[in-house]
């Protein structure tokens, strides 16, 4: 029996309104005159894909929206997605001058949210596909990188074709995002923008089980992984396969459908871990209508790996922390098959270890019993090694993260290349885009010899350092 | 994408888009960077007799936030020597034979000085020339520049005396200056000029340093008249432009120069009757880098209102443009406030009680004070519309139907006696 939420729909629906709803006009305007123009400009240093922000923003200021919304597919295919779920505090907007000016950055997600959606709600095509080059290239992998990767090769004149084992296309953009940052329109109708470029999408379709990898191999010229990362990891204590014990990525992935009746949530839920995607779990399950909601993390809250600003979130939404808390068996009430309670210890600190970070001991005899009727774990996403171990030549590093040349994404096995979260170890989907642009780069040069540079591709340097002339 | 290609009194442009003689323009390098930025054409920075500037040159005026909405200058014309400039012309048009390259001169007045230079420019494949009748300062107490432009029998003359000494197209640069922008127009057409461009800078004086009542620029403590550029001149440029575009005795072609900084801006120009446009101070702000989205910005402006080429769009509107006699007095318009959209600031409520017909009183209606327009008594004059900070919160709604139209001319021709109290 899937537990009901004490809220209305309605009040769910509510919950889950936009965070950041868009900018009118007026509000757009007045931002875009507000940005300086800079050269040589910090903030499209800090974007990962190097997006052109000035130009970009002087054209919302010139009323050239189409222009604008160019610059940004440009050099982001996921530009639309970008726009809403960026960690900008950290990267553009983080880095904008007006930071120091006045305190406050220019909203660049915002008004770049603003530029894609006047092209996604019109429907315009602003690239088109290359001549036919007699190429074929197989993506696995939905994902912002695959999605970004099949762009820029179909761009090129390629013959590409995706594959993903979902129903959808996006990846984690559909089926990842917190729902009140994005709904899985966005994500869908930039896999729609590649699709009229000429990509074939093969949804449902898992390589390896479906499609063996050599007939893969045999099809295409080149196959790019962008097969981003697996399951949430396992916290290998008793009772972790009770009925109301779920994994953050399955439990996000049903609020993705917004069947709201269908969504388990329940009074009393612990979310074990704290990084990001333990900060969506929370906020996420008080949106749902939990009536208490607690995040329980081994070490403290200055070890948590989830951004500042997620954690304000959180705070907001009236989370309790328990910080040093580990869980040590999950235990199910008087039927013996749903969980009534977690059964935490308290955890000691110790000094640093090699990594810098402090490890946690147990602390005997401090074990104490929370009533919970829903746990979901957020332990982070496993490599998948098994997979990649099928791939002839691959190498992986010790965490299992794909070993490529860092400005080609080509793999030790030469028909390979790789993007996204299965080479970084799990990080944004910007990062992934950019992987993307790179690999079709990579490809490209390995197929024809051909160096192409597109948009953002690197930092935009100076044409030449120049010296101070001495008189 | 629309063709912006243009051809300028026999000048070959890729685009309408270029830099005015000025700082941008000063040497080989600058403008070879600006055509690799994409701009089409550039009017080199003003050769003559070298000259020395001052050291403070430029002030400008900002408006709230926004920096140098208005730039004044005391800046002369090249301080280098021309054969370097010569040199670095030929080499610069050798490299970019598709740009458009366009030498501005300003000599003393002398008929062979005339000569001369055109004649040695001529020799280095340039593409025309651009004669500154212009310069509002400096030059012009040396009896150049404006002291030229302002005369039109020396236009006339000293047009004649280039169109003399060479076959490269010539450009008459035009001062604003001047009570009336038609006379200097048609003197230069009169010399057989083979285009006009403005405006040169407008005579201004930027304010004063109130700790040290030093007016800016300040050049060791004193200061002089400069000349004005920068957005705020654009409107008076645009009404010079369109006057002798619509002159019927000015048929040649004209380059529109003054305060453009955008795609916008720049095809208002071409609208009014401008085959190319220049510009400066935007450049001087910002960079080369902003021809990129006047390229791209003017081009999507084309496509989306269905025109192949850059051409169809110039003096489109200048049949718009009468004299105030030929108004239609009958053509009636009131304001209306959309109560949803309104943020109750009040300032049409003010602007007309105080700046128009009092006819935006403030009405109670459920507990809130709404500003509301008498419609019987809106002259329908704009102010409050023109105020409003609620984008689309006031329109202004025509509520004749257009059927019975009449000007003041004919208003007067028809019954003259009712308007001789005025
Ligand atoms: C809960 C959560 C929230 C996040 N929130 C944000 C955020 O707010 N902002 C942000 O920038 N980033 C966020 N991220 C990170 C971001 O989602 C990832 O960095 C990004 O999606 C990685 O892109 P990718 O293309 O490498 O992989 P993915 O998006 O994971 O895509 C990989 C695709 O490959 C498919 N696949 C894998 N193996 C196979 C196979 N054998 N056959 C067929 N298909 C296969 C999968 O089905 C999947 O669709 C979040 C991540 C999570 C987990
Ligand atoms: C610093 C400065 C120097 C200028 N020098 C010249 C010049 O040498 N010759 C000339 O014809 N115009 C000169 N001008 C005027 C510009 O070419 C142009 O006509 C004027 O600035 C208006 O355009 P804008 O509003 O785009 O700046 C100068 C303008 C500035 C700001
Ligand atoms: S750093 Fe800020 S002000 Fe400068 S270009 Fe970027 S957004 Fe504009
Ligand atoms: S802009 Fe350049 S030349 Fe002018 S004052 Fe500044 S540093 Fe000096
Ligand atoms: S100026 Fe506009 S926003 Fe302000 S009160 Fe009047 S109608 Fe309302």
């Amino acid at each position: 029996m899937s537990q009901k939420s004490p809220i209305t729909t309605q009040e769910i629906e509510h919950n889950f309104r936009e965070i950041a709803p868009p900018l009118t006009e007026a509000e757009a305007i007045f931002e875009a005159n507000r940005c300086v123009y800079c050269f040589d400009a910090p903030c499209t240093r800090a974007c990962p894909t190097h997006i052109d922000v000035p130009a970009f923003i002087k054209k919302i200021a010139s009323g050239n929206l189409l222009g604008s919304a160019r610059v940004i597919f440009d050099a982001n295919p996921i530009g639309a997605t970008c726009a809403r779920v960026c960690p900008v505090e950290a990267l553009c907007e983080g880095a904008c001058v007006e930071n120091v000016l006045m305190d406050k950055p220019i909203e660049i997600g915002r008004l770049q949210r603003y530029a894609t959606d006047y092209v996604m709600e019109r429907g315009r095509d602003l690239f088109k596909a290359g001549e036919p080059n007699g190429k074929s290239a197989g993506i696995i992998g939905c994902g912002p990188a695959g999605i970004s990767c099949a762009t820029y090769l179909a761009r090129l004149g390629y013959d590409v074709t995706i594959y993903d084992r979902k129903p959808l296309a996006g990846g984690l953009n559909t089926y990842g995002m917190a729902e009140y940052k994005m709904t899985q329109k966005v994500s869908t109708e930039e896999a729609a923008m590649a699709e009229h470029l000429g990509v074939k999408f093969k949804l449902n379709t898992e390589i390896g089980t479906d499609i063996s990898l050599s007939d893969l191999e045999s099809h295409h010229d080149a196959i790019f992984l962008g097969t981003g990362l697996g399951a949430t990891g396992r916290l290998n204590i008793p009772g972790e396969d009770l009925q109301g014990v779920y994994d953050a990525l399955d439990f996000i992935e049903k609020i993705k459908a917004r069947d709201w009746a269908n969504v388990p949530i329940g009074r009393t839920v612990a979310v074990i871990g704290a990084g990001n995607t333990a900060i969506d779990a929370v906020t996420q399950a008080r949106r749902l209508g939990a009536e208490r909601v607690l995040m329980i993390y081994r070490r403290s809250q200055k070890e948590m790996p989830a951004y500042e600003y997620e954690y304000e979130l959180a705070k907001k939404d009236a989370v309790e922390f328990w910080w040093q808390t580990a869980p040590v068996e999950i235990m199910a009430g008087e039927d013996g098959s749903r969980v009534a309670a977690l059964r935490c210890v308290r955890m000691e600190l110790g000094e640093p270890d090699s990594s810098g970070r402090r490890s946690a001991q147990a602390i005997a005899g401090s074990e104490f019993d929370i009533p919970v009727d829903m746990v979901i774990k957020a332990l982070g996403q496993q490599k998948m090694r098994e997979f990649f171990g099928n791939v002839a030549g691959l190498k992986l590093d010790n965490s299992g993260r794909v070993i490529v040349n860092r400005e080609t994404m080509q793999t030790d096995n030469p028909k390979y290349f790789a993007g996204g979260d299965c080479v970084n170890g799990g990080r944004e989907a910007v990062d992934a885009s950019q992987a993307g642009k790179l690999a079709a780069m990579g490809i490209h040069k390995a197929l024809t010899g051909e160096q192409v540079e597109f948009a953002g591709a690197r930092i935009p340097l100076l044409e030449e350092t120049q010296d101070i002339k001495s008189h | 994408m629309a063709d912006l290609s243009v051809n300028f009194a026999g000048i070959k442009s890729p685009n309408p888009f270029w830099l005015a003689s000025a700082p941008p323009t000063n040497m080989g390098s600058m403008v070879e960077r600006a055509f690799d930025a994409g701009w089409g054409g550039a009017v080199w920075k003003t050769l003559g007799e070298p000259i020395v500037n001052v050291c403070s040159r430029l002030a400008s005026i900002d408006m709230g936030p926004q920096r140098m909405m208005g730039l004044n200058n005391i800046e002369l014309i090249t301080d280098r020597p021309l054969d370097v400039n010569l040199r670095e012309i030929r080499e610069c048009k050798r490299k970019y034979p598709k740009n458009a390259l366009i030498i501005s001169l300003m000599v003393e007045s002398k008929r062979e000085a005339w000569h001369e230079i055109a004649k040695k420019v001529e020799d280095t494949g340039a593409d025309g020339v651009e004669l500154n009748f212009g310069c509002p300062h400096g030059m012009s107490e040396r009896g150049m520049g404006a002291a030229m432009g302002q005369v039109p029998d020396y236009t006339c003359m000293v047009t004649e005396w280039v169109k003399e000494a060479t076959k490269l197209p010539v450009i008459v640069k035009l001062t604003p200056n001047v009570t009336s922008i038609l006379p200097p127009g048609r003197a230069a057409v009169k010399g057989g000029a083979d285009a006009l461009s403005l405006i040169n800078t407008i005579n201004s004086m930027m304010g004063v340093d109130l700790e040290t009542m030093i007016p800016h620029p300040n050049v060791n403590g004193m200061a002089a008249h400069g000349g004005y550029c920068g957005p705020a001149v654009k409107p008076i440029a645009l009404n010079m432009v369109s006057e002798l575009a619509r002159d019927p005795e000015v048929n040649i072609p004209i380059s529109g120069i003054g305060g453009i900084s955008t795609w916008r801006d720049a095809a208002e120009f071409l609208l009014l009757g401008a085959t190319t446009v220049q510009v400066c101070t935007a450049v001087m702000h910002y960079g080369y880098r902003i021809v990129e989205d006047m390229i791209d910005g003017l081009s999507n402006y084309l496509d989306e209102k269905g025109f192949a080429s850059v051409g169809d769009i110039i003096g489109m509107s200048t049949r718009r443009v009468t004299d105030w006699g030929n108004l239609d007095l009958h053509y009636k318009t009131v304001a209306r406030i959309d109560h949803s959209l309104c943020i109750q600031c009040n300032l049409c409520h003010i602007a007309c009680e105080d700046g128009a017909h009092q006819c935006v009183p403030l009405v109670e209606i459920n507990g809130k004070r709404w500003p509301v327009v008498d419609e019987q008594e809106c002259v329908g004059c704009n102010l409050c519309y023109l105020v409003c900070p609620s984008p689309g919160c006031i329109s202004m709604v025509r509520l004749d139907d257009g059927s019975q139209p009449l000007t003041w001319r004919e208003m007067t021709s028809r019954q003259p006696e009712t308007m001789t109290g005025d």
